[in-house]
């Protein structure tokens, strides 16, 4: 079977730098992969990469078969393809319950035209795009700030929100991109809770970046690990903690022999 | 902020509004025999000026594009539909039916708002990828090329402008545009579809990232708000009765600028009263005569500088409150020395 999303040989080249070189990576259908590194690695431009930002210099991303190269980014998301921002991205101005209607023009019934006319149609469709965006804000506990402007929530809201904007377009693949950033311990077990809940309640496959390794080791199935732009490993989280080559990323060839001896 | 809120806002009726601002439209038409020619001329001069500043609002205020170049579109609209009229009328085919008049008069407002919303298209597709002052400059630049190239076409009057253009334009054509534009444009900016305006407003690429054309919505404001600023020309057009290029220079585009950030960015009732309140000013300070636009521009600045988010951009819902709680507070402490 073909994978949902399959990256082959990749790079990305800026200059004379290579910020991702010739890496492969696949993601299953339902599946929710890791993808880690040190900073400066090259995650973030591996999510680039897929949801269209950079065009890679050489080889290619697909998606659900479907070779996406000179897709725009908004063509990707209306593929299925929905992601999170390192820095949250809202739209500040608008409230929590219009950050959510927006992502919903991609399943509107009407044309603009119909807002002019404003007839039956026209209002069952908003009707019933407003009661799927407060059923989304009410499983996430959004609901009492749904007047709010998206600007003034707390900042764990704001990244509640940007995942639950994702999920009003229906995405078959969600990238999070250091969902835990910021977070307290506390915060971040409610953040795996909530991971999880969204794989199982909306059956889409999510790939993960995020540094905190609580986050990444307790809800991965699998994990990538990328070094200098380079994939060095894959594997289950457990196998990934004992890989030589990773333990060698992150804390340096002294350490991984010091841990190795004990 | 514990505190449950209301689960959806009392439904505004724009199509109430609408209805309710065209019976007021016919209504002072009726009467304006009656009225004071002085008065029904400022009350068109602020009708036009309301349709060019809620138009602009659309492009400026909720997508975010600044562009210095609405009076260009507003004179494409001008010497469309008053280039129309004009050759026509010389020959006074309609006669004095009103009727026909009237259908003739709205067919050259709406070619004129189509040349201006196709010339907003040509303008859009190549500058709409450049951001803040490009775009500005870019469309600063379009505004100065209308103005020459209307100078240099000798049919239409060159430099002297067109004269005899006939007198079509009345309170009621100016206030049925008025409702219309605000109409059009709140409901589409209200809807899910312009949620996206605003989204790209507040951030291109998050709103890239849930699947909207950002450079499409910019394009359909641009074009929308060009639509009705050559709509609003047609009545400047035929309610001055000779217009020349000049008239629409980039002096013209600051005023409307103005009147939108005056009004508060996307506040659509904002800048309605900005409109309003900009076309009354010059008209007040009349009598000091000399001093008048000194006076004028003295007030921009102050309110400027005072408001600089705009004159009306008050938290209504926030002051509301706030009355409500030294009330019910006033009210208790009564009750308590009682």
């Amino acid at each position: 079977m073909t994978p949902l999303l399959e990256i082959a040989n990749a790079t990305i080249r800026f200059g004379g730098l290579s910020a991702v070189s010739a890496i492969d990576l696949a993601i299953g259908s339902g599946e929710l992969v890791g993808l880690i590194g040190p900073n400066g690695a090259g995650k973030t431009t591996a999510f680039n990469l897929i949801t269209g930002v950079y065009p890679p210099s050489e080889g290619r991303v697909c998606f659900g078969g479907r070779d996406l190269t000179g897709l725009p980014p908004y063509a990707r998301a209306r593929l299925g393809i929905a992601r999170t921002f390192q820095n949250i991205r809202l739209f500040g101005s608008l409230s929590v319950f219009d950050n959510v209607r927006a992502a919903c023009n991609l399943h509107r019934a009407t044309s603009p035209l119909h807002a002019l006319w404003r007839g039956k149609a026209f209002r069952d469709d908003e009707a019933a795009i407003a009661t799927q965006v407060d059923a989304l804000l009410e499983i996430f506990n959004l609901g009492r700030y749904r007047d709010t402007p998206a600007a003034a929530l707390p900042y764990g809201e704001q990244r509640r929100l940007e995942i639950v904007r994702c999920l009003a377009t229906r995405p078959k693949l969600l990238l999070l991109d250091e969902p835990a950033a910021g977070m307290n311990p506390a915060e971040k077990t409610e953040l795996v809770a909530l991971i999880q809940q969204i794989q199982r309640q909306f059956h889409l496959s999510i790939l993960l970046v995020e540094h905190s390794m609580r986050v990444v080791m307790g809800v991965c199935q699998r994990i990538a690990v990328l070094d200098h732009g380079v994939k060095i490993a894959e594997g289950s989280p457990a196998e990934i903690q004992h890989n030589p080559a990773v333990i060698e990323a992150y804390l340096g060839e002294d350490h991984s022999e010091n841990l190795a001896h004990h | 902020m514990d505190s449950p809120q209301p689960k959806s806002k009392k439904r505004p009726r724009p199509q109430l509004t609408l209805g309710a601002t065209l019976a007021l439209g016919l209504l002072i038409s009726a009467f304006s025999g009656a009225l004071d020619p002085y008065f029904l001329d400022v009350l068109t001069s602020m009708g036009i000026a309301v349709i060019l500043a809620v138009s602009l609002n659309l492009v400026t205020g909720f997508t975010g594009q600044f562009s210095l170049g609405h009076a260009g579109f507003m004179s494409v609209g001008a010497y469309i539909s008053a280039g129309i009229t004009t050759a026509l009328f010389a020959g006074n085919p309609l006669g004095n039916s009103a009727f026909a008049q009237s259908g003739f008069f709205l067919g050259s407002l709406l070619l004129g708002g189509l040349g201006a919303a196709f010339a907003g298209l040509c303008v859009g597709i190549p500058s709409l990828r450049l951001k803040g002052d490009y775009l500005a400059l870019v469309t600063l630049g379009f505004g100065e090329i209308i103005r020459v190239v209307f100078q240099n076409i000798e049919p239409i009057g060159g430099a002297l402008g067109l004269n005899g253009i006939p007198p079509y334009t009345s309170v009621f054509w100016v206030i049925t545009w008025a409702a219309l534009t605000v109409f059009v444009i709140h409901s589409l900016v209200h809807s899910t579809y312009g949620r996206g305006f605003v989204a790209t407003h507040d951030d291109e690429i998050a709103a890239e990232a849930i699947g909207l054309d950002t450079t499409r919505y910019k394009i359909v404001a641009f074009v929308v708000g060009a639509f009705f600023a050559g709509v609003a020309g047609g009545l400047y057009a035929h309610f001055r009765l000779s217009i020349v290029p000049t008239g629409f220079d980039f002096t013209k585009s600051i005023e409307i600028v103005l009147m939108v950030i005056l009004g508060g960015m996307g506040n659509t009732i904002g800048v309605i009263l900005a409109a309003v309140l900009l076309t009354l000013l010059p008209e007040v300070l009349r009598p000091i005569a000399a001093y008048r636009m000194v006076l004028y521009s003295l007030l921009l600045i102050v309110l400027m500088v005072s408001r600089p988010r705009g004159l009306f951009n008050l938290n209504w819902a926030a002051l509301l409150l706030h009355l409500k709680k030294r009330t019910t507070e006033t009210l208790t402490k009564r009750g308590a020395a009682k």
